[in-house]
Formats: structure tokens, sequence, C-alpha cells
């Protein structure tokens, strides 16, 4: 008896994507032609399933319409080859019967996520052939969740599955020394499917898929696969910990609302609440990564039920570990805002100035807008809406943008509110 | 990383270029060549050419938001003759894509060079404000 279409199918069907394309990847030695196959098979099961029901053995159901499509292939291609009867006959043989559910491995998903961490591909490419093959993403989702034309995302997706298989890469795990090189391309990939989705949270996109909740899902699948590693669940912890505060985070016109001045109640306990736990065992294992150190200092901010709470001594701490972790200038420029919330803004602005000469900064509106934010605690007005408007006219987000203007006009709006009074009073 | 590619040409009388016909063609190739190539290498989102800049018209709202248009230009100035819209891993590829561009033949073959404005589109995310 086919079971109904529920809301939650969805995933199922998005979860079973990776197994499938495991199975008749093996089974038919072609990682390329066995990809197109599992994704003609999706597209068919997101049309049918909804109107005539899950079918008993949904995984089954898959892998026989994915191998229908290799053998109608194979059938062609060979029959172009005008070797016809003969190849008919072998790919006969090699129809799937109900065994091939039991060549299925459990790290087929754990193979094809460190597939995509493939160093050939290009950090776009990386993103889009995870989404595909171990998210169940179809071409057109991925296309519409980056805003672009499906034809250009099928050809992105194509090119950067050309490229593994031009690599020659086995369809197999990838030996323990290249799987540790491996594993922080993977998971900088998640993070970065992770904050394009704050693009599509932000805006009238509502038709988009939610990639944030695709990122949190893959990498709570890549925490199963890896259970032991402490930077995947630092990383799925930091998702969750950030990921609590997404009402809170925009007003009810689409407005940037910086953590500082949310509604904390809005705030996701059970998201919270799960984030702390898997940090805290993460921390217990051992070698200590940036995921989980940016995980503790969400924590940190998520505890706090006022943002005078906040406790800023451990934030910078923890800022300065991370500093010597991971050299990215950004954490370098988050250290100065915790330095100046414990120390005093003049303490900020001298820790900016030593990170002015980094050219890996040089333009970044963050800078300025860091400044801004650390001459107005100084009581710099003047200068603070200098740095507000460059910080403003340099970043390319909307909502951030409007953010920093506002920001400008609004000490700008108290300036002149100032005059008027001394004007009035004299 | 998204970027616009713009294409400014000055205005010559209505515009279309009075090349020979082979010129134009090798012209009218290398466009359509670049347009397939850029489909192909998964970085296209769109690309469009304008018509003339006698066709152009300046709209703006008068009283009660009524359109009064204005179709005069000057043929001094410089017009957008087209775009792209391209999705890159970095601001060197999209440099490289109008310098491409940029050299499209025109009368005799020879490279145009004309001046290719490149501009990000806001497309970033913005970060978790501290």
């Amino acid at each position: 008896m086919p079971k109904a279409w529920e809301a939650t199918s969805e995933h199922l069907l998005r979860e079973l994507a990776p197994q499938v394309l495991g199975a008749v990847a093996r089974r038919f030695r072609d990682f390329v032609s066995a990809e197109d196959a599992v994704q003609e098979a999706m597209v068919a099961a997101f049309e049918q399933w909804p109107r005539v029901g899950i079918p008993d053995n949904p995984r089954g159901w898959l892998i026989q319409v994915a191998s229908r499509r290799m053998i109608d292939q194979l059938r062609s291609e060979m029959a172009r080859r005008q070797r016809e009867t003969t190849v008919a006959r072998e790919a006969e043989t090699m129809a799937p019967t109900v065994d091939i559910e039991s060549e299925m491995d459990p790290d087929d998903t754990l193979i094809l996520l460190f597939m995509c961490g493939h160093p050939a591909l290009t950090a776009s490419s990386a993103i889009a052939l995870t989404l595909r093959v171990v998210g169940g993403l179809t071409t057109a989702e991925i296309a519409n969740a980056f805003l672009v034309p499906e034809a250009t995302m099928a050809q992105r997706i194509s090119r950067a599955k050309q490229s593994i298989k031009s690599s020659g890469v086995p369809f197999r795990l990838p030996a323990p020394q290249e799987r540790a090189e491996r594993l922080p391309v993977v998971l900088h990939v998640l993070y970065l499917i992770f904050s394009e989705g704050y693009v599509s949270t932000v805006g009238v996109h509502l038709q988009r898929i939610d990639l944030a909740r695709e990122a949190i899902r893959l990498t709570r699948c890549a925490k199963t696969l890896l259970p032991n590693d402490p930077e995947v669940a630092g990383l799925l912890a930091l998702m969750l910990l950030t990921d609590a505060r997404r009402t809170a985070r925009t007003g009810s016109n689409e407005e940037l609302i910086p953590l500082t001045k949310q509604d904390r109640t809005l705030w996701d306990q059970g998201e919270m609440s799960e984030g702390i736990e898997l940090l805290t065992a993460a921390l217990s294992n051992g070698s200590v990564g940036q995921y989980q150190l940016q995980a503790a200092i969400a924590a940190v901010h998520d505890e706090a039920a006022r943002v005078e709470d906040t406790d800023w001594s451990q934030i910078l701490a923890l800022y300065e570990l991370l500093k010597r972790v991971s050299p990215n200038p950004i954490f370098a420029l988050n250290h100065a805002i915790a330095a100046a919330m414990v120390h005093g803004p003049l303490k900020g602005l001298e820790l900016l100035r030593t990170l002015d000469d980094d050219t890996r900064l040089s333009g970044h509106y963050r800078l300025d807008a860091v400044r801004a934010h650390l001459l107005e605690m100084a009581g710099d007005h003047e200068s603070a809406v200098k740095h507000y408007r460059i910080a403003a006219g340099r970043t390319t987000s909307i909502p951030e943008q409007n953010y920093l203007m506002t920001q400008a006009a609004r000490l700008g709006d108290t300036k002149a509110q100032r005059g008027e009074t001394t004007a009035a009073f004299f | 990383m998204k970027y616009i590619l713009m294409m400014n040409t000055m205005q010559t009388g209505h515009g279309v270029p009075e090349w020979p016909q082979t010129d134009l063609q090798a012209h009218i190739s290398f466009m359509m060549r670049l347009n397939k190539d850029l489909r192909e290498s998964g970085e296209l989102v769109s690309a469009e050419g304008l018509t003339f800049p006698d066709q152009a018209k300046l709209v703006r709202a008068g009283k009660n938001g009524v359109p009064i248009t204005d179709g005069v230009f000057p043929e001094s100035k410089e017009f957008l003759a087209g775009y792209w819209i391209v999705d890159v891993d970095s601001p060197e590829r999209a440099y490289a894509i109008a310098a491409r561009a940029s050299a499209a033949p025109g009368r005799g073959g020879a490279p145009l060079n004309m001046a290719i404005e490149v501009r990000p589109i806001m497309s970033g995310p913005p970060p978790e404000m501290m």
C-alpha cells in the first residue's frame, strides 16, 4: 500500500538520493551517467509521489527507475555503435534485481560528500554539486536558490562532474590522509551553503529553497557519518546556534536587526540547546578547531538573556584563541569589537589600526563598519557617520547597506536635533 | 559573485555599424560564441542587447504621476549598448570576460577595445552583526 505524501516526505526523498546514486554508480561503474539517471528518477518521484503516494519501497523504486534510464542510455549508445544485439543482451544481464539494494554501502553518502570536496572543483561548483549529489535537490531548485537560469546551473554541475571524471577518482572512500585534507574543504562548502542561506532569508525570495535549512540537514548527515570528528560537530553547533536567531534577525520590513538589538525571546530554544549540547560534547573530544570556537562564541551570545548579560571577557578569550587557530582577518575584526566591549572603545580602535595594512581587508566594508561602531562608542559621532557611510558604499549586501546608511542617518539626526535645541536655547 | 558587464558605445548616426559584410559577420559570430561559452561554463546569468538610443525615451513623473517623456539625445553621448550578468568565482574572472568582450572585432577585423564597465551586483550575504 503506498503511503500518502506528507510535508516531511520531501526530506525522505532527498535523503535517499545519495544512497541510490551510490548503488547505481557502483553497479554501472559510471558516476557521471548514474548521477544524471538518479536526477531523472528524483524528478519523476517528485512529480508522481505527491499524486499517487509513496511506494512501499521508495529506495527500490528510485533504483529501478534510475537503472532503467541507465539501460536505455546504454542501449541507445551501443545501437549507435551498431553492436545492438550483443550489447542489448549485456545490458539485460546488468538489469537491476532486488539484489542491487544489498550492494548498497552505508558509506556511499560519505564517499559522495568527499567527492564534492575534490580539489579540482571551484567553490561554486562544489556547492552546486554537493546540493545535487548529496542533498538530492533538483537542478531547478539549486538554480532558483542562487538566482541563475536552470541551463546555467545544469552546465555548472555537468562541468563539475566532468572534472571529477577526468581526474580519474575511483568511487570509494579516500585514504585517511586524503580524507583529513579534504574534510576542511567539505566543511567549508557546507558553511558557504549556510551563509548563502542568509541572502535568501533576507528579501522577497519566498519561493527559494531554504539553503540554511539544507546546510543544517547536510551537516547533520555528515555528523552521523563522522560521529567522532569534533569539527563536524562544531560546524553543526555553529549553524544551529546562529540559525536559532533567525526570526529575531529581521524586522517587519525585512530590515536587518543586529545581535545587540534583537528580541531574545524570539530565539529558538530547541536549536540553542541542541547546539550547546553538541558543542559541549565536541569540546571534550580533544583538538579544538575554528568551527568549535565560532560555535562557542555564538553560544556565549545565545546564553545571555539580555544583551547587557553578555560575557564579553569570555568572548574576548575565545577570539584570541580563534585568531591563533585561523588567520582569517574577519576574526581579527571581531576580536577588536570584543576587546572594545571589555577594555573600552579606544582599545578596540587601537587594534583596528593594526589591521589597516592588512591587504586582505583593504577596501573591505567590514573594517569601516566596525570602526564606525567603535567611534560611535567612543563618542566621536562625526567620524562614526563618515565611516558608516564609507562602509555602506562598499558592502555588496542590500540589507547591510540599508542598515549602515540608517546608522549614519540616526547619528546625523541626533546631531541636527542637538543643533536645533541649542539654537532654541539661545 | 555576480557582476554586470556593461558595454558602452559612442552613438554615431543611428548606431548600426557600416562595416563590410565579412567584418559584420565576424563581429556577430564573435558575440554569439562568447555567449555560448559563458552558458557552457555555467557562468551566464543573462545577456541582453539594447535597441539604439534613437528608440530611447527619458521618462519622469509629472503632476499626478503622469509620465512625461523626452527623447532627444545629444549625439556625442555614450550609450549602453548591452550587458552581461555573470556569476563567477572571482573579480579577476569577471575582468577576463570583459576583456574578451572588449576585443570584439570591428572594421577590418581589428579589435574594437570597447570600454566595458564591470560592477559587482549587490548579492552578498550580510554577516551576523555583533
